[in-house]
């Protein structure tokens, strides 16, 4: 019997909100900020594609790669055992960051994409039928549908969609009327990555239960800036990449309730996810690594490790208020733009700022950003369905991160201004 | 600011206000949809044609400055073409996008297309300048399929 570590839980004390949010001694963390782009100083507003990366996340990969690296769960030298205890280690550690009841529930995927696709076919494509429902909402990432759409072509089960107002708030009366005995599957995001919505994902989960759906809450969004407890939220999935979150790319998590998971058939085939082979038959191995078939990406799940010590390290709480503070000065900043609309004003966002320009193009206000050294993205944020709702082709979509500054906000408002300047309006 | 100006000349500006030749025609035409993934820029040309040459070009849709001006211009650049013509000249412009050196007649002939010579310093934004090239050919190969620039 492993010791219950729920105690250990790192979530950010009380306090660290309140301390003094020291932003300069937490850019100096991040090299790659430290740099002109275009002989302007790079404002690095795109976090929400992927984050930048601390020096102590390369620093963790770095020593990994030069002192311990060597296959995981193989051999029994010194150096393979350092490896597979530093592996198994940051297990540890994400169960701690996401709260979960035992290490054996976190499996470690490619990213969010691979954690859905892994839900879609080792969950519900086994279980669904036809007459079956899923539930996903308008607000949704194309990897939070599509691999929803092909499970529901291979069975028969139909997908409906969660609806949102102008606001890019979810319509919470038409869920629980969409909520039937014939749904199995609710799969929605905790905040939304093309407008920043945080959608109350604890009672629509209560919601499902209440008529035995399970849930699959995509976290891509939510894990650099809120506090995730999978536990108080009850949620069955829980999945997200460790890029976005200060890690390294190449590694992300999924979180499943150990029952769920011990009912599943694995994802992949392969090494490492078998007890035993022979022709007449294989076992596969003890959860979490029946689902990490092949040499995981070692250095990125290390890396990743790291990315949560150091959110651990600056505080959950304090980086959700100094962005919340960067938020509500962009919003004021932009709103006071002549001919800007912002895209997403739900009352609950993350510091993500989605906007359009009367008569200037997404992609050209990107394009002239960048000549000021601001990086934002541009376009339809790989959400179309949501994009056809608000009834725009593409947005601009500045995302904010523990690392911006007040003045890069100002530096935003200032070249959305000239934007209009080039464009003669 | 002054590689913003030759990208964003004052004609391709003008040509986003105000896109030429922005509409469905009622006759018989044969026409083409073109899609820039990555954008999402969408736009659909509409060839009318006298023979083996463009009577009248025309175009609907909704992308970036550069690409809603590429469309516009062409519209109005490539009336009285033949197809022939029309490949020819975009490889002059796909040349001129490269930033290789154009012969004095080579310039002449792309005229107004020549503000597009900007558009080279922005490698991203190649695909915007070419979408409705790729477009209109396939608009006069009667082609189905919508065209990408991926």
């Amino acid at each position: 019997m492993k010791p219950d570590l729920a105690t250990e839980k790192v979530l950010p004390a009380a306090s660290a909100a309140t301390r003094e949010y020291d932003v300069a001694r937490v850019r100096a963390e991040f090299p790659v900020l430290h740099q002109r782009v275009h002989d302007r100083p790079l404002v690095y507003l795109d976090s929400a594609a992927s984050s930048q990366k601390p020096s102590v996340v390369l620093d963790a990969m770095t020593a990994l790669y030069e002192r311990d690296y060597s296959n995981v769960h193989r051999g029994v030298h010194a150096l393979s055992e350092r490896s597979t205890t530093r592996f198994e280690a940051t297990r540890e550690r994400v169960r701690a960051f996401v709260n979960a009841r035992e290490s054996r529930e976190i499996i470690f995927v490619r990213g969010t994409t691979e954690g859905i696709n892994l839900v879609a076919a080792s969950y519900a494509r086994p279980r669904l039928e036809r007459g079956d429902e899923v539930l996903v909402s308008v607000l949704e990432h194309h990897s939070n549908i599509v691999p929803w759409q092909l499970a529901c072509e291979a069975t028969g089960a139909a997908l409906r969609v969660i609806p949102c107002d102008e606001r890019g708030v979810l319509d919470l009366d038409a869920y629980a009327k969409l909520v039937t005995d014939r749904t199995r599957i609710v799969a929605i995001s905790h905040v939304s990555n093309a407008l920043g919505t945080v959608n109350p994902i604890g009672e629509m989960i209560a919601v499902a239960h209440a008529r035995g759906a399970i849930v699959v809450v995509d976290g891509a969004q939510a894990a650099p800036h809120l506090p995730i407890d999978v536990r108080a939220l009850d949620a069955d999935f829980y999945t997200f990449s460790g890029h976005k979150v200060y890690g390294p790319t190449g590694a992300g998590v999924l979180y499943g309730k150990a029952g769920l998971l011990e009912a599943m058939p694995p994802y992949q085939s392969g090494g490492d996810m078998i007890r035993s082979v022979s022709f007449d038959g294989t076992l596969f191995n003890d959860l979490p690594w029946k689902f990490e078939a092949g040499t995981p990406d070692i250095a990125a799940v290390v890396g990743l490790g790291a990315a949560l010590d150091f959110v651990a390290r600056i505080g959950c709480a304090a980086i959700a208020a100094h962005e919340h503070e960067l938020l509500l000065a962009a919003t004021r900043r932009l709103a006071a733009i002549p001919g800007l609309r912002l895209v997403g004003t739900a009352p609950a966002k993350a510091a993500v700022v989605s906007f359009v320009l009367d008569d200037v193009h997404p992609h050209d206000i990107a394009t002239v950003l960048d000549r000021e050294g601001i990086a934002i993205r541009a376009g339809h944020h790989c959400a179309q369905p949501l994009m056809e709702r608000l009834g725009v082709s593409a947005t601009a979509r500045a995302s904010f991160a523990c690392y911006n500054t007040l003045a890069e906000v100002e530096a935003l408002g200032r070249a959305i201004e000239k934007c209009r300047e080039v464009f003669g309006l | 600011m002054n590689e913003l100006r030759d990208l964003y000349q004052e004609v391709i500006i003008d040509h986003n206000r105000k896109p030429r030749n922005f509409r469905k025609p009622t006759g018989p035409c044969q026409t083409a949809h073109g899609h820039n993934r990555l954008c999402g820029d969408k736009l659909t040309i509409y060839a009318e044609l006298e023979r083996d040459a463009i009577r009248e070009l025309s175009f609907q849709g909704s992308g970036c400055a550069i690409s809603t001006a590429s469309a516009s211009m062409l519209t109005d650049a490539l009336r009285g073409r033949s197809r022939a013509d029309v490949a020819a000249l975009f490889e002059i412009f796909q040349r001129m996008l490269r930033g290789e050196s154009l012969s004095a007649d080579e310039s002449t002939r792309l005229g107004k297309l020549a503000s597009f010579s900007g558009v080279g310093e922005f490698p991203a934004r190649v695909k915007c300048a070419t979408l409705a090239w790729h477009t209109v050919l396939a608009a006069l190969d009667n082609k189905e399929d919508p065209v990408s620039t991926e």
